[in-house]
């Protein structure tokens, strides 16, 4: 597949810390690549290396085929999750800063940004001072900066901070405008809700590595670990002995809105699923019959939760 | 594409030079220091102490004549009592002169004053006796034309100083020189602390605001501090350049207006002073000479600023460790106070190489001229070490900025200079 970004056994230490251990990620060309992980895990200084920020202690990383060098940060757009402005600076000046620091000439910064204000509802901000912002109208003229000399790999850590939901919906459109455009984009945040509606794929990082990576649907069907939702008419019991030899686990979870019974059912392999589905049908009246898709922020406590008990248990028998 | 480092560069100038208080203190700066110059001369002028009445009881019956009186300060001859005259509300003062004033004036002379007598009228009071007090005595001794040979006798010595070090015989002035570096001195100092803490308050504020993540995502973070302390020594520089065009200006002005005055060219100390301001190769060398250290001077010790304020959060934690680079910078000063007392002194010659010291020791010693020399091996080492320092500093800068929270101590710091 056409990777624009690759870490290969990506190692970094700090005084007494290892930040990174052995980290690898692929990010596909063009699509949403989510980096998700609990703070503290080591997602910064991921994204600091792919910015050339730091340097890796071990490990390589390349950049749209070649070995990432400081060059490549004019392809990169990034958007960092502390972020502020010059506060005594006027906006289109400070705009037109940035812009120039990316390497556009001043009079394309300030063509571009004159349109991208436009297209955010900000025009009438452009000679105020940043002191008299909110932080929202900071947080469009950061994003503007970003994306405007239109790189090809958009690093965003929690974009919507700070946003309210009107203006959180309009910056996901400009980002998945951006991704139909060509660019891949790099997503960081906490917000499951935004991954779901967001990512194409994703890698979570934990205690400095990445324990786990893949497309979010793929994901979320290896987490539905073959459990399905179940309403019905007629006698509970009558189902449970029915279709118990095909059944790891039988959970009766009371009366639906509509007055069927409901119950939660995880089977034993995915050859399960027919045999039961007819035992069922023959026990009781099936009114609705769903898998069930776990959502990505089960996977992540579920993932996280299960690698820390592990990694516990792993460094509690070293002692 | 433009370099990174010019645009920052360009927006740290642009940003500051912009100001209204650059600007102001610009203009104001030196109008302030020819106010002060002048203030004294200025009060003298329009502020004439009105005139006192001093009644003087004379009891010798010989000094009282010999007091002359002057605009400010009337003696006359009062024949009634102490109290009488006390009382007396005309009288701004007595003068209280006992019978053995001539022979043993300590303990005979009194003055009583309505309210505090300024310094002026006591001077004049004083130095009007002390006049009559000693024509009385010389004429005690009964020698004819005494106050013509004593006129004959006296001498005023002053001449001009020619160095013969030089290919050329100049004719310098040690006590211009001593003004100049005095001068010098001071300004590299206040130069050095403001605008080294400048450099540190700058970044410290980058980096509280988190627009340096920002920043950083576009350029390398050693680009961002050596764009930040050359866009502020620029800051530094126009300042300077353009006191002194206004001192320049001002003093190309008044030096043949100086010179033409009949009481300074009778005197050589000064006409040499003005003849050493008026030699334009003197004064250019000069000040070439000063601006490279200068600029040695606050590169140096700007790149240690930079490396305290990339480790802190606020001013305050700044604060103690920017002694580090504080105290160099006073000890420097100090012992440029003796170089000046001994500008060719062997010490003198080591703290103007030890690249901590050189700049302000070279302010001390350049105005009393300084071999090519050594000037070349101070300032080779000087930015030589610079270098090496700003390298150091760089490398700290890039981890200090992206360290929050804790203060770090000095040897945290030091290791930051290792990461890779």
């Amino acid at each position: 597949m056409d990777n624009i970004l690759t870490a290969l056994n990506v190692t970094k230490d700090y005084a007494g810390h290892r930040a990174l251990d052995d980290v690898s990620i692929e990010v596909p060309r063009g699509k949403v690549y989510g980096l998700l992980g609990p703070n503290g895990a080591g997602k910064t200084t991921l994204i600091r290396i792919i910015n050339h920020i730091t340097a890796p202690d071990k490990g390589i990383v390349t950049f749209d085929g070649h070995s990432l060098t400081a060059d490549d940060i004019v392809n990169i757009g990034y958007l960092p999750e502390e972020r502020g402005l010059y506060k005594k600076m006027k906006v289109g000046d400070q705009a037109i800063f940035f812009a120039r620091l990316k390497g556009l000439s001043k009079r394309d910064a300030e063509a571009g940004l004159r349109s991208w204000f436009e297209r955010l509802n900000i025009t009438e901000w452009w000679d105020k001072k940043v002191e008299e912002l909110s932080k929202g109208m900071a947080q469009k003229v950061q994003f503007i900066v970003t994306v405007l000399h239109r790189p090809k790999l958009l690093i965003f850590d929690e974009p919507f901070s700070g946003f309210d939901p009107i203006n959180a919906g309009i910056l996901k459109r400009e980002i998945l405008k951006l991704r139909d455009e060509g660019a891949t984009v790099i997503f960081s945040t906490h917000n499951m809700g935004s991954v779901e509606e967001l990512c194409d794929e994703i890698t979570l990082i934990n205690r400095s590595r990445n324990i786990l990576s893949g497309p979010v649907r793929d994901l979320r069907e290896q987490f539905s670990d073959n459990r399905y939702s179940l309403a019905f008419v007629g006698d509970p019991d009558a189902l449970r002995r029915a279709v118990d030899p095909m059944c790891a686990s039988f959970e009766p979870a009371g009366i639906d809105a509509d007055g069927n019974a409901t119950a939660k059912i995880a089977l034993k392999g995915a050859d399960a699923l027919k045999p039961f589905v007819a035992a069922a049908n023959e026990a009781v009246i099936i009114n609705s019959f769903a898998k069930f898709m776990p959502s990505m922020d089960d996977i992540f406590v579920s993932a996280v939760e299960a690698y820390n008990k592990a990694d516990d248990a792993k460094t509690e028998e070293q002692k | 594409m433009k370099s990174a480092i010019s645009i920052i560069i360009a927006r740290e100038y642009l940003e500051r030079v912009k100001r209204k208080s650059f600007i102001i203190t610009t203009l104001l700066v030196p109008l302030f220091m020819i106010l002060i110059m002048f203030a004294p001369a200025a009060i003298m002028l329009f502020d004439t102490p009105e005139s006192k009445t001093i009644a003087v009881i004379d009891d010798t019956g010989v000094v009282a004549q010999r007091l002359r009186s002057s605009d400010e300060v009337k003696f006359v001859s009062y024949s009634e009592s102490l109290d009488s005259a006390r009382t007396d509300e005309s009288i701004d003062a007595i003068l209280s002169l006992g019978p053995r004033a001539v022979e043993r004036p300590a303990g005979s002379i009194t003055l009583y004053f309505r309210g505090a007598p300024a310094l002026a009228t006591d001077t004049y009071i004083s130095s009007q006796l002390e006049t009559a007090i000693e024509d009385l005595r010389l004429e005690a001794y009964n020698i004819p034309n005494i106050k013509e040979i004593l006129k004959e006798v006296e001498v005023d010595i002053s001449y001009p100083t020619i160095r013969i070090d030089k290919e050329e015989d100049t004719s310098t002035s040690s006590g211009l020189s001593y003004i100049i570096a005095l001068m010098l001195d001071m300004i590299l100092y206040m130069f050095i602390l403001i605008y080294g803490q400048m450099v540190m308050t700058s970044i410290i504020e980058e980096k509280n605001n988190r627009v340096l993540e920002i920043v950083v995502s576009s350029v390398k973070p050693s680009s961002l501090m050596f764009g930040k302390i050359a866009g502020i020594g620029l800051v530094a520089i126009t300042q300077i350049l353009i006191w002194a065009a206004l001192i320049g200006i001002c003093s190309a002005w008044a030096t043949p207006f100086l010179a033409s005055l009949p009481a300074v060219s009778d005197e050589p100390e000064l006409m040499s002073a003005i003849g050493q301001l008026g030699d334009l190769g003197y004064v250019i060398t000069l000040f070439f000479n000063m601006i490279l250290f200068f600029i040695g001077g606050y590169l140096f010790y700007s790149s240690i600023y930079a490396a305290i304020g990339s480790a802190v959060d606020n001013v305050q934690d700044a604060s103690q460790l920017s002694s580090i680079a504080t105290m160099p910078v006073i000890i420097g000063i100090i012992a440029s106070m003796s170089v000046i007392q001994n500008p060719g002194s062997t010490m003198a010659f080591w703290i103007s190489i030890f690249p901590f010291t050189s700049p302000m020791a070279m302010m001390s010693r350049l105005p009393f001229g300084v071999p090519a020399w050594e000037i070349a091996l101070s300032l080779g080492i000087l930015y030589l070490s610079f270098i090496g320092l700003i390298w150091l500093c760089a490398k700290i800068y890039r981890v200090g900025i992206f360290m929050y929270g804790k203060k770090p101590s000095l040897v945290e710091i030091i290791r930051w200079a290792r990461y890779k």
